[in-house]
Order: structure tokens, then C-alpha cells, then sequence
């Protein structure tokens, strides 16, 4: 198979990528530009540890190809830090709520809640309900924290985010 | 939702870290996605690996062809069973039974066991030509009969898997005369139950990167046991000292990393290759081949007097230990030592054996033997108390273990049993019961209590060490050979030292999981790493704040006896004396002057008093006779009860949970938001096996075979688990704790079933209790009426 050289425009850099067609956007990220925040869990789309968000929406980077994302901004877990290395406050309800165990599906949870919270907000939708938090995150897994205190980290921010005292970051 | 936020919770009996909450190192790591898993690591000229696995449950190997791979562009290795320096996977022996009998090879010579079976191993310069070439190694097989369920196996006849035979062990404990308790009890019930094939299904696969430096095999990989570097030393006929394993952070064990599972393959690509080499299992080859659960039958003969005291109980247990031996001998150990639950049993008859067959091997998974036993046990509880009309709640206190109660083994309680209180606290988070959504709806209650071990089995002379280090700037180093698999293995170890020598959390780093450079902790299982680890950094804490003490005392003009550690500064004892909790970051109340601790380290110094300080905790010795079923088994036990309201849908079977509730009594919550997420995770994870997860081997073959197949919880499955905590502050790990890491998971088939029939009045006593199944009991019921 031969590469080919495309753009991508990741947490806010571009990079210029050689790739095979078959090649991943979770192999390009996570072994090409060393993002390990973006993680194979299963290969089938079904687990979550991969999730990216494309254009601001999330997917899983093991069910879509690198080439794909050329010219589309990607944002992984990492993007989502502020000046400094600043923890984005969905980030820091994770952290109060004790919302991780061993971390492996904590970068897909966030990002995909992140989205959801976002979504409802743009929408004039108001914060989810506990409900809606559970049903957004049916496919990101988790196996360590039953959780609880995931939604529990989710509803803080959501909360939080609806009173307009920590506005969503802006879209990427 | 939780039930009190636990960062809001005063920290108890006086300490000042300990009982707290804080977000450790490892949690910020991970929220921010920096955290480096096994599988992040990569080196120049890295190759990548690829195990080629049998097809077929069992086989004879009558050819292998390697040419094909060997010369595909890119490929490095392509090693089989001659290939192999030692090809036996010896771990260092216990002494228990069952032990040795078989060994497992690394790379199956002859004759495959199981399909799944490592034939053949692969490196090449990229994942995707290691795995072109993987398919390319063409493996002849002459297929043999194979034998597929405990029964089949023991039956007279049945095609052996290994020459000693089919029973790989058989543990008998009695206590009394069970047959004849049973004939002159008032009541008997009885009740066989059966249990599935089960999944880690740990969300980061086994993985890990190895390579050779200064001639040392060094492999960083997602384990629980960094002690396997001994048995991959053997493999390879290294010395021990030849090969040192790290372990990353992982990204989930629960069992699944106590074997060995990249390991012996990565390091045989190292030494042969002589380059870097990273093995990441696929998400379906890890459902196909690593180690599973144990599916159990049990029958249970319960007696009992009529006011429902049991006077006595006989247990069989068949467990299906799969291809090769692996932990089972001691999964089936620990299911025979906890057949009995929290109750009182005088006459006991219990035999528990673990039996070959050709399905994929089974082996550790949190609970260990000691929580399938629980479906049984409940079911017994539950259908005494419906026999005599009594309640489940008072046919178990009339039976429930205290201090000072023999176990059947001939063992005393050396702990105090709160597990009614456990009961009484998870019904009442329960509330209510609830009322049916509809016509067509049932719904039902279930409770069930548990016994489940902390400590490894007790002939293990079990040990582990660690080291401290008072920095010269005050700050400190731990050092400890513990790993962590997410639940603060390592974290807790800095809360300990903190509270002992009064370092900030921040000021702490610590360093576990290497076998080289780390004083040995033993791994991560058997829930003993707070009671081993811990113990041990509290004694090393302790010995170096005695040590340091006199130092201390002759700068600040005060009895050392009277000196407080805390907030990065030791303080003289004042008028109040010392120990009373520290209001922020003022002077502890009662204390005098004070210096900084990097003051006490120069000053240390000076005087030639070491601030660094190694200290080894020994778990208490003891022995078991297999022959007389009668000695010394586990250190303790953690005592639980969960509860649960559920809704059944006679229509479809369907059964929701509506609510859950937990409650242990974790001796002293050293970090309660862990405590609570352990106690969270345990109970979701028992909800699948409860409920949805069935890896359903056929024939040999696993029948899930994409993750999508095994259904595991997500978000929306079930509801939040309800949590609360006992702190009776008597359990054998520091500061009075009672390990927390298995417990959880124990109760909650039992106490599904018991709700499911408590809502539809027929007992389930299969697993997973899926709608097919629930529907066929309602069948069953209504055939009946």
C-alpha cells in the first residue's frame, strides 16, 4: 500500500502526516503524533477510550480513518486545557468527584460529556437531566467506578455551565 | 447519587490525612489524559508483536511451517516451542495442593488444550505486517476429542486433558457430622446453582513495551504482579536479576494481570530479537483467550432447627478450571473456606474441586472462588427463611457470625462482625419498597450479605516492604514494589506516611511497581495491598519518625514523646498535649514551636542519623492440613450486605433494577471517596455478572467474540449505587482497615435473585439471569399452579 501526506489540524496545530489508507485516526494520533490520551480499547467503536471530537463532534477514532480527518480539526482530551496546562472545569468535577479510577476511559467521558452539556446549551436545551447524562455516555465504558460519580462529575458541570458561571469553552 | 459527600466529612478518631478525601497525583494525571499507559511507550526501532493462537479446543500439532512469515519483508521473529529456552511457565510455589502438577508451556509444542492456545509468536517492523505474518504461520492440526463442562470431565472414560487426570485438586473441609446434623434437622432445603464464564473486560488490554538494556530483559507492562520477573527469568534461563519488570499504571486488573498474560511472549521477542518490542492484545483475541472467571455448580444441603438456626450444611463444588491449571487451586481453596458466608455453621461438610476441561483457562477474578459461593449460600439463606415463614433479615441474624465463632475450618473470628449492621444500613438507603410501573410489572426485594477474604491465602507467609526517604528539603519518597490498578493502591501509601510523618500531600511522591528498584510489596490481589503495603509504610513511617524523633525533641527543647508531625513541620507539645486535629494549616492545638522538616533533615544530617528507612510487614503465619480440611486459611474477612429493588416484566422477562444499595464495613476508610468508588465499581461489575455477561464458551469455542457480544454495564443500565460505610476501626490492615478491593463485587447476584424471587416467586439459580431464563422460570411457575 502506498502513503499518502495529509493535513490535520489537531488541538489547534497543524501536522503533516504520511499515512496508509487503511491507517486509523486512532493509529495516527495515538503512535504517529504520540497522543496518548487517545486510546485502543476495543477496535469496534463499541468502548469509548478513543473518542475524539471531529469538528467538534465526537467519534471513535478506531472506526475512522486518518484520511478522513484531512483538513477537519481534531480535539483530543489534551485540548482541552487552558492557559498553562489549566484543568478545563468539567475536568476539575472529574477531579472533585473522584470521577476516575484507572483513567482509561476518563479522556472519551469527558470529551463526549463535554459535548452533550455543549449541545444542550446551544440548543437553548437547558442542563441535561441526570437521564440524559446516562443515556449520552451509553457508549463510553467504564469498568472501574459503576458511574456513579461520573454522573455525579457531569451534573456538577452541567449545573455549573447552565448558571453561566463557567461557560463551555469555546468550540475548538 | 452519593449518599454523603465524603470531602465534606470531618476526618475521624483524630487524624488529619487519614479519613480524608484528597485528589491524589494519579487522579490529576489521568483526568488531564497524561497518565502513560503500558501501551504508550515507544522506543527506536520498536518491532511490534503478534501471539498466533489455536483455532481448535484440542489437537494434536502434527506439523509447523514458518517459512511463509519468516520471509514476508519486515518480519524480525517468528519463534515456536523450539524456540524457547525453558518452555514451562513455573511460578514460585505455595506448598498448597494442586500446585505443579502440570505446567502450562509458553508456546505449545505437541498438542493444544484449549483453542486460544499460544502456538507461535511474531515480530516485524509494523503491527500490520506482524499480523499478515502471524496469519502465514501455518500450523497443522490432527483434532482430538475434548471435553467441554465440569460433569463430562469427571465422568468415567472422559478424554483426559492431562495424564494425571481431570481433577486438578479437591479441597475437603469438615467440621462436626454434617450427615448427621442433616438427618435430625428439623428442616433441610436444597439447591443447585450454576455460574458462567466471566470477563475482566478491563477497559485498557493487555499490552507492554520490552527491550534489552545492559543485558536485563526489562519489560513496562500492564500488570499486577512485577514478581513475574522470577518465572520469565526461568523461561529465558536467566538469572533473576537478569530480567526486571515495571509496571505501569494500569488500566484496569480486577484479576485478569495476576498471570502472566503479554509478558513471557514480549520478553522471547526481546532476547531473540535483541530489539524493542511492544505487544498490545486485540480487544477480541482478549475475549477468545485470557483467563475467565470460573463457572461453578454448587449443591447445597442445608439443616436447620425450626426457630431457623442452621445447625448444618453440605457443600459440592465443581469449578471449571479450563485448559491449564493457573490459579485454580486456589480459587477453589478460597470458595471452600468462604462456602459458609457470614453465618455459623457447626456441622460442615464442604468439598470444592477444580476440574480440567478444554475451555479456555479461569483463574483469578476479584472474588476469587469466595464470591460465586455467595449465589449459593444467599439462595440457602433465603429459602430457609421462607420454609419457617421467617423473614430473610431474621433467619440471617439468628445466624450471622460474631467474634470468637468458629468457622468450619477450626478457625476462631479474630475480628468483630458487624455485617448485620451492614444489613439493617443498605435497607435503609433503600427506603420503601416501590410499587409496580404497571400491569404486567413485579416487583420484588433481595438482600445478601458476604464473608470475603483480605490477605493472601495464610500458608503463604505472606510479606511486603517499603521504603521511606525524608528528603533534605523536607519533602518524601516512597518507594514500594505495590501496583496500581486504579484504586489507590499507591495514593493510600502517601495518605499513611503523611499522617504518620506530617509531609504534605503534595510534598510525597512515590514509586511503586519495579522489581528491580523497588523493596518487593507482593502484587496487587487477594484485596492486600492496603493491608500488606500499608501495614508496611505505617511501620516504616513510624520507625523513621522514632528515629528522627530525639533530633527533633533536642531542637525544640521538648520530650520527644510529645512531638506532633503535621502540616510539614514538627511541633513541641504543648499544654493540650499532642494528637488533636490541626485546624487548617495552624499549629495543631496544644503545640509549642515548631521546625520545618527540612529543618529536621539537616539537622539530621549533621548528626548521622539516616532519614531514609526500610521496613518489612509480615502478614501473620499460619497452616491448613488438606487431609483433615481443618487450619489456618485467610487473615480476614471484610463483611458486607447489599440490597436491591427490582421490577420484573412477566411479558418479556425483563428485569430493572429500580435501586441498589451497598454497605461494608471497611474496619477505617483511609480515603472514603475510594472506599465508596470501590464499593461503586464492585456492585456494577455484579450487576453484569448478575445479569448480562456470559462469555459462553460452546464446544470450546468463546461465543463472544467481539466486545459488542459481552455486555458489560454502560451509563444507562442501572442505577446509581447507594453507598454507605461501617468504620468499626477493627480490621487487620493499618489503622484498623479491612481491605474493600473484592468485596463489593460479591453480593450482587445473590441479591438480584433474591429480588427477582421475591417479585415472581420462583428462585433463579443460573447466571446470568437473562429474560429467556426469567421467562422460562415464570413458565415453569405457571406449569406448576
Amino acid at each position: 500500500m502506498t502513503g499518502r501526506r495529509i493535513a490535520l489540524s489537531v488541538n489547534g496545530s497543524g501536522h503533516d502526516v504520511w499515512v496508509l489508507p487503511s491507517d486509523t485516526l486512532l493509529d495516527v494520533l495515538h503512535d504517529g503524533l504520540g497522543l496518548a490520551d487517545v486510546r485502543y480499547g476495543c477496535g469496534e467503536g463499541v468502548c469509548g477510550t478513543c473518542t475524539v471530537l471531529l469538528d467538534g463532534e465526537p467519534v471513535s477514532g478506531c472506526l475512522t480513518l486518518a484520511v478522513q480527518a484531512a483538513g477537519r480539526e481534531v480535539t483530543t482530551l489534551r485540548g482541552l486545557a487552558g492557559p498553562g496546562g489549566a484543568l478545563h472545569p468539567l475536568q476539575e468535577c472529574f477531579l472533585r468527584r473522584g470521577a476516575a479510577q484507572c483513567g482509561f476511559c476518563t479522556p472519551g467521558m469527558v470529551l463526549t460529556a463535554l459535548d452533550l452539556v455543549r449541545r444542550r446549551l446551544a440548543r437553548g436545551l437547558g442542563r441535561p437531566s441526570r437521564e440524559e447524562i446516562r443515556y449520552a455516555l451509553i457508549g463510553n465504558l467504564c469498568r472501574c467506578t459503576g458511574y456513579t460519580k461520573i454522573i455525579d462529575a457531569v451534573a456538577e458541570y452541567a449545573d455549573l455551565a447552565a448558571a453561566g458561571t463557567s461557560p463551555p469553552a469555546a468550540a475548538p | 447519587m452519593t449518599v454523603t459527600d465524603p470531602r465534606l466529612a470531618a476526618p475521624r478518631s483524630g487524624y488529619r490525612v487519614v479519613g480524608t478525601s484528597p485528589a491524589h497525583h494519579d487522579f490529576a494525571d489521568k483526568v488531564r489524559g497524561s497518565l502513560l499507559y503500558a501501551a504508550d511507550w515507544q522506543l527506536p526501532g520498536m518491532l511490534h508483536g503478534r501471539v498466533v493462537r489455536s483455532p481448535v479446543p484440542s489437537a494434536r500439532i502434527t506439523g509447523i511451517d514458518v517459512a511463509a512469515a519468516r520471509a514476508l519483508p519486515g518480519v524480525a521473529a517468528v519463534l515456536t516451542a523450539a524456540d524457547v529456552p525453558s518452555n514451562r511457565i513455573v511460578e514460585l510455589a505455595s506448598g498448597g495442593l494442586g500446585e505443579l502438577q502440570v505446567t502450562m508451556p509458553v508456546l505449545a509444542a505437541d498438542r493444544v488444550r484449549y483453542a486460544g492456545e499460544p502456538v507461535a509468536v511474531v515480530a516485524a517492523a509494523t503491527q500490520q505486517i506482524a499480523d499478515e505474518a502471524a496469519d502465514l504461520v501455518a500450523v497443522d492440526y490432527e483434532e482430538l476429542p475434548g471435553v467441554f463442562d465440569v460433569e463430562s470431565a469427571r465422568a468415567d472414560g472422559a478424554p483426559l486433558v492431562h495424564d494425571v487426570g481431570n481433577t486438578l485438586v479437591t479441597w475437603q473441609i469438615r467440621s462436626g457430622d454434617a450427615a448427621a446434623a442433616l438427618a435430625a434437622a428439623d428442616v433441610v432445603v436444597e439447591g443447585s446453582y450454576r455460574t458462567q464464564h466471566a470477563e475482566h473486560a478491563y477497559l485498557e488490554p493487555e499490552a507492554g513495551v520490552g527491550w534489552l538494556e545492559g543485558g536485563v530483559v526489562t519489560l513496562r507492562v500492564s500488570t499486577q504482579v512485577v514478581e513475574h520477573a522470577a518465572t520469565i527469568a526461568g523461561i529465558l534461563r536467566l538469572p533473576h536479576s537478569k530480567v526486571r519488570v515495571i509496571a505501569a499504571y494500569l488500566g484496569g486488573g480486577f484479576g485478569g494481570k495476576e498471570d502472566m498474560t503479554v509478558e513471557p511472549y514480549l520478553a522471547l521477542l526481546v532476547w531473540h530479537t535483541r530489539r524493542p518490542v511492544r505487544m498490545i492484545w486485540d480487544r477480541q483475541e482478549s475475549l477468545a483467550a485470557s483467563t475467565k472467571r470460573h463457572p461453578f455448580l454448587m449443591r447445597y444441603r442445608t439443616g436447620a432447627d425450626r426457630d431457623g438456626t442452621i445447625t448444618a450444611q453440605q457443600v459440592e463444588i465443581l469449578g471449571d478450571a479450563g485448559a491449564y491449571p493457573n490459579l485454580s487451586p486456589r480459587v477453589l481453596f478460597a470458595a471452600a473456606a468462604c462456602a459458609c458466608g457470614p453465618y455459623r455453621v457447626p456441622n460442615a461438610s464442604i468439598t470444592s474441586s477444580a476440574v480440567f476441561t478444554n475451555n479456555v483457562p479461569a483463574s483469578a477474578f476479584r472474588g476469587f472462588g469466595a464470591m460465586q459461593v455467595t449465589f449459593g449460600y444467599e439462595a440457602q439463606l433465603d429459602l430457609l427463611a421462607e420454609r419457617l415463614g421467617l423473614s430473610r433479615t431474621q433467619v440471617r441474624e439468628r445466624n450471622f457470625l460474631a467474634k470468637g465463632d468458629l468457622l468450619p475450618t477450626g478457625e476462631r473470628v479474630g475480628t468483630c462482625v458487624e455485617v448485620a449492621q451492614t444489613m439493617h444500613r443498605a435497607l435503609a438507603l433503600l427506603g420503601d419498597p416501590p410499587r409496580p410501573s404497571g400491569p404486567g410489572k413485579l416487583v420484588g426485594r433481595g438482600i445478601g450479605c458476604n464473608r470475603q477474604p483480605y490477605g493472601r491465602t495464610i500458608w503463604f507467609r505472606d510479606r511486603a516492604s517499603a521504603w521511606l526517604s525524608l528528603q533534605a528539603d523536607g519533602t518524601l519518597l516512597i518507594r514500594c514494589g505495590v501496583t496500581d490498578l486504579g484504586a489507590g493502591q499507591a495514593a493510600s501509601l502517601c495518605q499513611i506516611a503523611a499522617e504518620v510523618l506530617g509531609a504534605p500531600l503534595d510534598h510525597i511522591s512515590v514509586y511503586i511497581g519495579d522489581s528491580a528498584l523497588n523493596p518487593p510489596a507482593g502484587g496487587t490481589f487477594a484485596t492486600r495491598q492496603l493491608y500488606m503495603s500499608g501495614n508496611a509504610v505505617l511501620r516504616a513511617a513510624r520507625e523513621l519518625r522514632d528515629r528522627m524523633s530525639p533530633v527533633a525533641a533536642d531542637l525544640l527543647g521538648a520530650p520527644a514523646g510529645e512531638l506532633v508531625f503535621a502540616g510539614g513541620r514538627v511541633w513541641a507539645g504543648g499544654p493540650g498535649g499532642p494528637g488533636e486535629a490541626a485546624d487548617g494549616g495552624a499549629a495543631p492545638a496544644g503545640t509549642g514551636v515548631s521546625i520545618t522538616l527540612a529543618e529536621l533533615a539537616a539537622a539530621c544530617d549533621r548528626r548521622s542519623v539516616s532519614t531514609a528507612h526500610l521496613a518489612t510487614w509480615h502478614a501473620e503465619a499460619g497452616a491448613f492440613d488438606p487431609r483433615t480440611g481443618q487450619g489456618d486459611t485467610f487473615p480476614d474477612y471484610t463483611y458486607g450486605t447489599h440490597a436491591a429493588d427490582v421490577e420484573v416484566d412477566a411479558e418479556t422477562g425483563q428485569v430493572t433494577v429500580l435501586r441498589y444499595a451497598a454497605c461494608h464495613d471497611v474496619g477505617r476508610a483511609i480515603n472514603p471517596m475510594r472506599v465508596q468508588g470501590q464499593i461503586q465499581g464492585g456492585a456494577m461489575q455484579g450487576l453484569g455478572y448478575a445479569l448480562t455477561e456470559d462469555v459462553a464458551v460452546e464446544d470450546g469455542h468463546v461465543q463472544a467474540a467481539l466486545f459488542a457480544d459481552y455486555l458489560i454495564p454502560n451509563a444507562h443500565d442501572f442505577p446509581d449505587v447507594l453507598v454507605d460505610i461501617v468504620e468499626s476501626g477493627e480490621g487487620m490492615g493499618p489503622l484498623g482497615a479491612r481491605g474493600i478491593g473484592e468485596p463489593p463485587i460479591g453480593n450482587v447476584a445473590a441479591t438480584i435473585a433474591g429480588a427477582i424471587a421475591d417479585a415472581i416467586c420462583v428462585r433463579p439459580a443460573r447466571l446470568p439471569m437473562t429474560p429467556e431464563r426469567i421467562l422460562a422460570l415464570l413458565d415453569e411457575k405457571g406449569g406448576t399452579r
